[in-house]
């Protein structure tokens, strides 16, 4: 049966397997900056040593969209204050058991201060920054604070809102598309402030909304974006992260938004407009704070007015008045004058959810539940 | 009206990758041998076939070097399995494993890039027919080339003389080596075939369907082709049935979103899992559907000494 012949040829076989092994191991994307210490650290006289800054993703960098976005501002940090800090990050960590495992070594690795950019990092950095007191935690679009963990958002729904203002200038069927990720308040508010804004233009128009449960997976994105696309919707926007949704619209002739970073290289003949999310002013204003120790725990919530949020590369073709309705728009928002949710807020199911020329609170923002009228259907799960 | 066509169109184009992969996973498996590697080797071939699109701007050449990334896995994987008699089950096994983490590996610089524009198909005349034209004509060439692959393979599988050594082999392979076939190397033949079927379709997805690169795109879908196969009862007809009953799935949650149906949409993203359940259940209250038409030397590794 097994003769010596076939031992030798089992065994080259298995030491091969531990080789591939071996290399796909040494695959795994460590960030290559954070591997190195700084090797003048023992020398005589060493310069002062860098203030160590970390960042932890949810997709790849080159995702063109979220992770993106977050790496430019991590680049701007680097930038600004040279070699006096030194960034690290790690991409592509799940929302998960690994997302705490991944804070706690960037934490005993020595950085001072800790980025994590997803909703689902919340819970496993609250609980690690209880193990590291001296170290700052930040956390992107959560709500749960602690006297070293301290939370920053972006104002994404004036984004959509003026997004909005161009789709309902630009849509001939009176059906926009959305792609939704997951029905939670950050989504929601960006369904019901595009519909809002293309209500500027045409007080009847219906947006309707696939979700797709996931954040990135750009072949259901664009299965989705093809299902609206031929339910008769003619301009969407997608509250996810890749290119897809922008791509798919090309292909069947429809019109789309970058969303997260300037896409418009992707469809040049869909695209109508980028929103975009700049954190950099932020990151350099969190890491000086940390650095200088007037970091204090706190909400950052900044949007176009603090030049977080804007909507860049608006198409020739859209038409003029929609062009300076939108430049109208961001100049009130800049100057603080324009709230996007002001009452009154009808849901689909004609419950005011906001009394006439209230303006919206943080607090009422964060609970968002609902649909406004025009969008069309019910939020999943929801009773 | 409208509507429905364009539902059909796009569950063709999302049944197409399936299509071509489980024929490829069939002509492996009627030579008797089951490559659990199809989600690895679609993977591969997607970004070759992504990389050579990008190099080249050419979709065919993209889908030759796609199937040639298959071809040279299942090669080895051939090597492994045919020659050296390792187990077929955890050799695919690693194949898949390997290909995930090889594509990414290699995939680095071609996330986020962006393929030449392309040029939409359809058939001249056929296309401008009321409801057919946009159901059916205005596919990617490569829809109805998986349709002629169908064809083609139903014919060599059950109509010519090396289909029927092919499936002999599938069946019993020391039959087959008494009578004189080279056993090993027609499995090999098999096996490599089914790697460049693969092949194209995990080209298909990276370079028509999606199109872009990204990290694991290829999404489950080797291994749903791999349920195609047991779901067909090993037939090439079933097999292309099957995807577009996927594929049909797949496309329906999202329509039915579209459409304002109350449905948790979680719910429907579980629904073509559900679906393989459910037949792979039904086929097997009928233990002779599966025992008549299922190789009876599936996974079984041929000495010919023996």
């Amino acid at each position: 049966m097994s003769s010596p012949g076939k031992r030798v040829w089992l065994k080259v076989a298995a030491v091969a397997a531990v080789a591939v092994l071996a290399a796909c191991g040494k695959e795994e994307p460590p960030p290559p900056k954070a591997a190195a210490p700084a090797p003048e650290a023992k020398a005589p006289a060493p310069p002062a040593e860098p203030f160590k800054a970390a960042w932890m993703y949810v997709g790849p960098v080159g995702d063109a969209g979220w992770t993106f976005a977050h790496d430019q501002g991590r680049k701007s940090v680097e930038a600004e204050f040279g070699t006096k800090v030194q960034t690290t990050f790690v991409e592509k960590v799940p929302e998960g058991a690994d997302a705490e495992r991944v804070i706690r070594d960037l934490a005993a690795q020595g950085n001072k201060i800790i980025f994590a950019t997803s909703f689902g990092f919340m819970e496993a950095m609250l609980k690690v920054a209880g193990e590291f007191p001296e170290v700052k935690f930040e956390h992107a679009t959560g709500y749960k604070t602690a006297a070293n963990m301290r939370i920053y958002d972006a104002k994404f729904y004036e984004d959509a809102y003026l997004a909005g203002v161009i789709a309902g200038a630009m849509s001939k069927t009176g059906t926009l598309g959305f792609v939704g990720s997951f029905p939670i308040p950050e989504v929601l508010r960006n369904i019901n402030a595009f519909t809002l804004g293309a209500q500027t233009f045409n007080p009847k128009i219906r947006t309707r909304v696939v979700w797709i449960n996931t954040w990135f997976d750009p072949p259901k994105e664009s299965e989705a974006a093809q299902s609206l696309i031929n339910g008769g919707a003619d301009v969407l926007l997608q509250n996810t992260d890749s290119t897809a949704v922008l791509q798919t619209a090309e292909k069947n002739g429809k019109l789309a938004f970058g969303w997260d970073s300037d896409m418009s290289a992707f469809a040049p003949k869909a695209h109508l407009a980028s929103a975009i999310v700049d954190w950099s002013n932020y990151y350099k204003r969190a890491v000086r704070d940390a650095m200088e120790g007037t970091w204090k725990t706190e909400r950052t919530v900044w949007g176009v007015k603090e030049g977080q949020n804007d909507l860049i590369k608006i198409a020739d073709r859209v038409p003029e008045n929609a062009k300076q309705k939108v430049a109208e728009i961001k100049a009130a928002m800049k100057a603080g004058a324009f709230e996007v949710f002001t009452g009154p807020v009808v849901d689909n199911a004609g419950k005011e959810r906001l009394a006439k020329d209230v303006k919206a609170e943080q607090d009422w923002k964060d609970k968002v539940d609902f649909y406004v009228r025009g969008v069309e259907g019910k939020i999943p799960a929801a009773k | 009206m409208n509507e429905v066509a364009l539902l059909i169109a796009a569950t063709i184009a999302s049944g197409t990758p399936l299509v071509l992969a489980g024929l490829g996973l069939l002509v492996n498996e009627k030579a008797g041998v089951l490559n659990l590697g199809a989600e690895g080797m679609m993977l591969v071939a997607a970004i070759a076939g992504f990389a050579a699109a990008f190099h080249s701007g050419s979709e065919w050449v993209a889908f030759a070097a796609g199937a040639g990334a298959g071809m040279v896995l299942a090669a080895g994987f051939g090597a492994l399995a045919i020659w050296l008699g390792t187990n077929q089950y955890a050799t695919g096994l690693a194949l898949s494993l390997f290909g995930a983490g090889f594509s990414a590996f290699v995939g680095v610089e071609y996330v986020g890039k962006k393929l030449a524009e392309r040029t939409s198909f359809e058939i001249p005349f056929l296309a401008d027919i009321p409801f057919f034209g946009p159901a059916l004509f205005r596919q990617h060439p490569m829809a109805y080339v998986a349709v002629l692959v169908a064809i083609g393979l139903a014919w060599f599988l059950y109509r010519s003389r090396s289909g029927l050594a092919l499936r002999a082999i599938g069946e019993s392979p020391d039959s087959a080596h008494s009578l004189g076939y080279p056993v090993r190397w027609i499995r090999l033949a098999a096996v490599l075939a089914g790697g460049a079927l693969c092949g194209v379709a995990g080209a298909f997805l990276s370079v028509a369907y999606a199109p872009l690169w990204v990290e694991g795109l290829v999404a489950g879908r080797g291994w749903i082709a791999l349920a195609l196969t047991p779901f067909a009862t090993w037939r090439p007809a079933r097999v292309l049935l099957g995807a577009y009953l996927f594929g049909g799935v797949t496309m329906l949650q999202f329509h039915l979103q579209g459409a304002g149906v109350q449905i948790a949409s979680q719910f429907l993203s579980m629904l073509p899992y559900l679906a393989t359940i459910a037949v792979l259940t039904l086929i097997s209250r009928n233990p002779a559907w599966i025992r008549i038409n299922m190789p009876a030397s599936l996974g079984k590794p041929f000495h010919p000494s023996a």
